[in-house]
Order: C-alpha cells, then structure tokens, then sequence
C-alpha cells in the first residue's frame, strides 16, 4: 500500500498492466520498441507482449493517427505516444477533425476510443520545438478529453481510466514529473477523467494549476506559509472536462485564486480557469484573480533566456502575496534565490 | 470482347448506373428548393467507379470515402433512404442529422464513412485493412479518393505503411481531372497517378473509369489480390464530373473548363455508353430500360418521401455523442 516509484514507472506498470489484461490494446509510437522506451515509459513492453501488441512505426504522425483510428473502429483500443508534444503537431487533422469527431458526426455509430500520450516538458536547452505544451489546443477541441496527471498515483490510474474510456483522450506528461516519486498500488486502480484533487488545503488564497506546475504551486504554498498566507492548493487533472464544483468550492472558502499552467498564459487553460471562475463565482472574489504561465514568445534555447521565460514557485508566491497585500513580507531569502530554471527544482523528488 | 461477363452481372451493373444516375439527377432537381441544406458533391459522370468496384465487394468488406461520396455508399448497399433523410437534415438520417452528405454511414453494409478533409479517410482505411491483416481476415477494405487526395502528405504516409504491411486494402482514385476549380495540370506534373502506388512497391493500374466493364475487371484482379493477401493495389480511373464542384448545377459559366471538354466527356457518358453495349447484346430494350427507370424513379420518389415526412432531430440530439458513454473492456 506504501510502495513508491517513479511517475515514468508507473506508466510503464500501467500499460503492462492494461496490454495484459485487455487483448484489445497496443502501443504503438515511434521507438516505442527501441532500446531506450520513450524515455523508459515502454521500455521492454515488446519484448514482454510480443511484436504483435507493441509497434513501431514509420515516420508519418498524420496517417498513423489515421491508422490508429482505423483499428479502433475495428473494437482495438490503441495507445499512441508522441516524444514529444511538437511531433503530434503532424497528427493534428486527424485528431481534430477526424478522431475528436467521428462519434458525433456519424450520430453515436462508432466510436473511438484512442488513447494518446504526448510528452511535454521545459528546460535543458529543448527550444522552439521540443517543448512546447499546448493541451489548451486540445481541450478547445469537442470530442477529445485532455488530462495531466501529476503524481505517479494519477498517471497510472488515469492512463487506465484512459484506455478503458471510449472516447479518445490526450494524455499530457510533463518530462520533469518522470523522476518524481509517490505512493502507487501495485494493482490496477482508475482515477477518474473528471475530477481535480484539493493537494493542500488552506483558507487564504486558492492556487489551482496544472501538471508540473502543480509541484511549483505546493512550492508556492510552502513559502506563503512563513508569512502567514495559507493556500489551498487544487491539481486541475483533467481539462475537459474541468472540475468546475472543485473550483468553486475552493473560493467559496478563499475568496482569491492564482492559476498557473505550463502553457502561455494567453487565450490558454489560465484564462480559461479564470474566465469560468470569474462567470460563476465572481461574487465570492475578494480580489481580481491571477494568473501565472509562459509569456507569448516562443521557447528560447539559451538557458539566460529561459531563466526569464519559466515561471517557478516564486511567480506564484509574488502573485498570491501581491493579492493579500504582503508581497513586503515575502523573506529575503527566498526573493533572492536563484537558480537556472531549465533545470528542474532538486527539491521535487516525492514522494507526492 | 472475349470472356463476355456474366448476363446478370451486366445487368445488375447497368441498373446500379441507373440508379445512381437517376438518384443524383432527383437531389439536382430538389436541391434548390433549400430543404437539404449541407454541401453536396454529385457524383453524375463517374458512376461507373463504384459499380464496377462494388459488383465485387461482400457485405463484410469495407469502404471509406471522401466529399464525393453517394456513388460509393449506395453501390455499397447503404440505404438511400437514411441517404437522402440525412441530407434533409433528418433524425431517420444515416448520421441522425449529425453529418449531412459529406459524412454517409451505413454499417450494415461495411461503409464506414466519409469525410471532407481530401486525404484523411486513406489512413483510417489503411488502419481498418491492417486490423483485418492482423485478425487474418479476408475481407478488404476499398477506399476511394480523387486526383486531389493525392497531392497530400497523408496519402504517400498511408501508402507507404500499406506497402510495407502488403494490406489488404485497395485504394481507388477517381482522377475528374479538377479539385474544385483547378485543373489537373496546375497541380500535378504529367504522370499517371497510379506510379505513385508503383513508387510505393505496390500493384497499380490505370484505366478509363466510364466504361464499367473496365473498372470491374480492373477490379476483380485487385481486389482478389487483396483478399489472398497479396497487398495492396492503387487503381487510378480517369473520369469527369458533369455538375459543379459542389452544388447542383453546371458550372461552365465559370470558365475555368471548357464548354467542349464537357460535351466530349458527355459523348463519354458511362451510362449511354452501357446501355448501347447491352442493347446491341440483345440483353436490353428500350422498354425493358424504361420500366427499370419507372420502377428505380418509384424507389427514389419513395425515399424522397420518407426523408421529407421524417421529423428533425429533437433539441436533446445537440449535445449527444460528443461523448460516448463510458464502457468497461471486456
């Protein structure tokens, strides 16, 4: 009940787990077989289930979505996984107009219950194109669920939930999450598509986030503590749907809210967090709300840049503190820390 | 002609032309009425595709399609009733209203669907052929396209991966010579289409697709291929479409074709040209042929009928199956 390991484990256990128990199901993603696994997540699963359940596959992101869609309406239930967020870009036709779709445009005749990882993350140089995170993309689009795990629990339980749900769902993985331990069951466990987890509970401000900047906002929540702010801290999970009563029950208690996202804060799941709070729970706000994301300009390489374009725990703190009216009483040594933000924060280990 | 078809055969795909011809021909008339209200791409000129394709086809085989499509579905044995009732926008429509033309299912008869987006059902076909490869199924897919399709990333993508998997699936491309108004020569250098398919390792083939006796020769060969497992095949038919791109009337006042192109295609008529064939066979009178146009008319009156008595989708429809409901695996 208390056993620990890494989030990219627990991915690897999931689809084990999901391949041996349902005959329906693969994997399929370029270098899922090969010798390093997608960073690990299916490492050695070929070799365990056979060439027949764990594909390669051409480079043709496009059409091997398509593909995909093609056995699901033949009763598979496929897993799709992307390295990296910016290569599912090449997959976007299907999956917007095609996938997303195909259940409601031929009025509930088939479905297509596709699952599909796509790899996100910051940092080490990844630029322009190796590190972009735009589930907001996704979550705009009727017909897909989008969620984003953060602890090692979730991402197993809603992989899970994932495969055996038929409607296609996005699986967004923060590449900084994949060392981060928690406490995971060894059996098969679901966690439901449609709820956000309270992570922290506080009565002064509500930091609701998403993913990796989840652990920023328990970071956040940490240093709000030694100057006396108490935060409820909310894990969105899943984008759509969004957990709206979670939300709102959250600012019933604390009249305030910061949103961060690893996404750019602009026309993304901040604004919309923001603009859902603000329709129906604006009475219950004590003061305007904040948000906390990636400033609209593409990724730069250089890690001088970086360390002005990520937001960390900090961002946060000032944001919330700002609210209250105590940014002042922020400690010194916690406004003058510094370090390069492309790396992730030694700290955020787990177990969570 | 040496190893004439089968009497029934021929028949059976003259009447099929009919049909479709005269089903195109009655949604021309009433489009203008604007009771159907989705675009709608009439496939009047190219009938003699799926007839021949079809003739060959099982129930359990399986077709995806493009915009193009009412040719395709009803020579599959989809309904023409949920056709035309999901062109009226009807709950009783092949897609509950949801699709409209550009979207025609009917299960079950194997067509899977259609869609716009030119290349993209390419792909979902290819990965329905490989889920049948891997089942060891001999069934095949059959998915049409036109001369467009083939100018998108997506088709070289499917192509490939159906080569290197040999599956069984075959893809037809109607090559009209135009994607909506832009000629062939503009997008395209001067090669056949199907050495597209040979680049890709694959049986490609190329052939006039007005003569029906043709394309289900073709056809035959393709498609037998397909179902022993001897993979895929590309078929390109060169065709022309009569109607306007999208829409039920001519176009030529656009004048990017030429009036004279038009009418020597229409000399080239499909149907004309069978009916000639079976008449001077002796396997078909003008009477014979008028009371198969009284008794398909009857059919398609009868289906206008139903679609037009058929109610709208009640307002709960709107927000149905944008989800399906949750599932347990088996």
């Amino acid at each position: 009940m208390t056993r620990q390991i890494r989030y990219q484990d627990a991915i690897r256990e999931a689809q084990a787990q999901i391949l041996a128990a349902d005959p329906r199901t693969y994997i399929i993603g370029l270098g899922a077989p090969g010798p390093t696994g997608i960073f690990g997540t299916t490492k050695d699963l070929q070799r365990e289930f056979g060439v027949d359940r764990v594909f390669d596959m051409p480079s043709s992101e496009n059409a091997m979505t398509g593909v995909a869609l093609g056995t699901s309406l033949l009763g598979r239930r496929p897993i799709v996984v992307h390295m990296r967020v910016d290569f599912a870009l090449l997959s976007m036709e299907p999956l917007v107009n095609q996938i997303a779709k195909w259940h409601y445009m031929y009025g509930g005749h088939m479905v297509a219950p596709l699952t599909i990882r796509m790899i996100i993350g910051r940092g080490w140089g990844q630029g322009p194109q190796h590190s972009q995170s735009l589930q907001a993309w996704l979550a705009h689009v009727p017909g897909l669920k989008v969620v984003m795990p953060t602890t090692a629990h979730d991402v197993k339980g809603m992989l899970i939930a994932a495969v055996a749900d038929d409607a296609p769902v996005i699986v967004m993985e923060h590449r900084w999450l994949y060392g981060v331990t928690g406490v995971v069951p060894e059996e098969m466990y679901e966690v439901p598509l449609d709820q956000a987890a309270v992570v922290r509970s506080g009565k002064d401000v509500t930091l609701a986030a998403t993913s990796y900047m989840t652990l920023e906002s328990l970071r956040a929540a940490d240093m709000l503590s030694q100057i006396g702010v108490e935060a409820d801290v909310i894990d969105l999970r899943s984008l759509t749907p969004i957990d709206l009563p979670t939300l709102s029950a959250s600012i019933a208690r604390t009249g305030r809210i910061v949103v961060s996202d690893t996404g750019h804060s602009l026309f993304g799941v901040c604004a919309e967090v923001l603009a859902l709070v603000a329709e129906s729970c604006f009475s219950q706000l004590k003061s305007a709300p904040g948000r906390v994301g990636l400033p609209h300009a593409p990724t730069p390489t250089s890690p001088a840049l970086a360390d002005l374009y990520y937001p960390r725990a900090l961002d946060i703190a000032r944001a919330a503190a700002e609210m209250l009216g105590a940014a002042h009483r922020l400690p010194p040594e916690i406004l003058g820390e510094h370090k390069w933000k492309d790396t992730p924060d030694p700290s955020f280990t787990g177990p969570y | 002609m040496d190893n004439a078809l089968d009497v029934n055969v021929r028949l059976a795909m003259y009447k099929q032309l009919l049909r479709l011809r005269l089903v195109e021909d009655a949604i021309a008339r009433r489009y203008s009425e604007y009771e159907m209200r989705c675009p709608t791409h009439l496939c009047t000129g190219q009938e003699a595709i799926p007839v021949g394709v079809s003739a060959h086809l099982r129930t359990d085989d399986l077709v995806f399609s493009g915009h193009r499509s009412h040719g395709h579905y009803l020579a599959k044995g989809g309904s023409l009733k949920s056709m035309l009732a999901e062109l009226y926008g009807r709950a009783t429509g092949c897609a509950g209203g949801k699709g409209g033309s550009q979207h025609l299912i009917d299960l079950s008869c194997g067509f899977m669907g259609s869609a716009p987006i030119l290349a993209s059902t390419i792909s979902v076909g290819v990965g329905a052929a490989w889920e049948i490869a891997m089942r060891g199924e001999s069934r095949v897919v059959v998915v049409y396209f036109g001369d467009g399709a083939t100018e998108e990333g997506t088709f070289h993508e499917a192509m490939n991966f159906a080569s290197v998997k040999r599956l069984p699936v075959v893809f037809v491309c109607e090559n009209n010579l135009y994607s909506v108004h832009s000629s062939l020569d503009v997008r395209q250098p001067n090669r056949p289409i199907s050495a597209l398919g040979s680049a890709h390792a694959m049986a490609a083939s190329h052939a006039d697709g007005n003569n029906v006796e043709t394309v289900y020769r073709m056809a035959d060969e393709a498609i037998l291929r397909a179902r022993v497992g001897d993979g895929p095949t590309i078929m390109e038919f060169t065709t022309y479409r009569w109607m306007e791109h999208c829409g039920p009337n001519g176009d030529i006042e656009l004048n990017y074709r030429a009036a004279s192109e038009l009418a020597a295609w229409k000399e080239r008529d499909p149907l004309t040209m069978y009916r000639e064939v079976l008449i001077a066979d002796d396997l078909l009178t003008p009477a014979d042929d008028m009371a198969l146009r009284r008794q398909i008319d009857e059919e398609v009156e009868e289906a206008f009928s139903f679609a037009r008595a058929s109610a709208f989708p009640c307002a709960s429809n709107l927000m149905a199956h944008v989800y399906p409901a949750r599932t347990r695996p088996a």
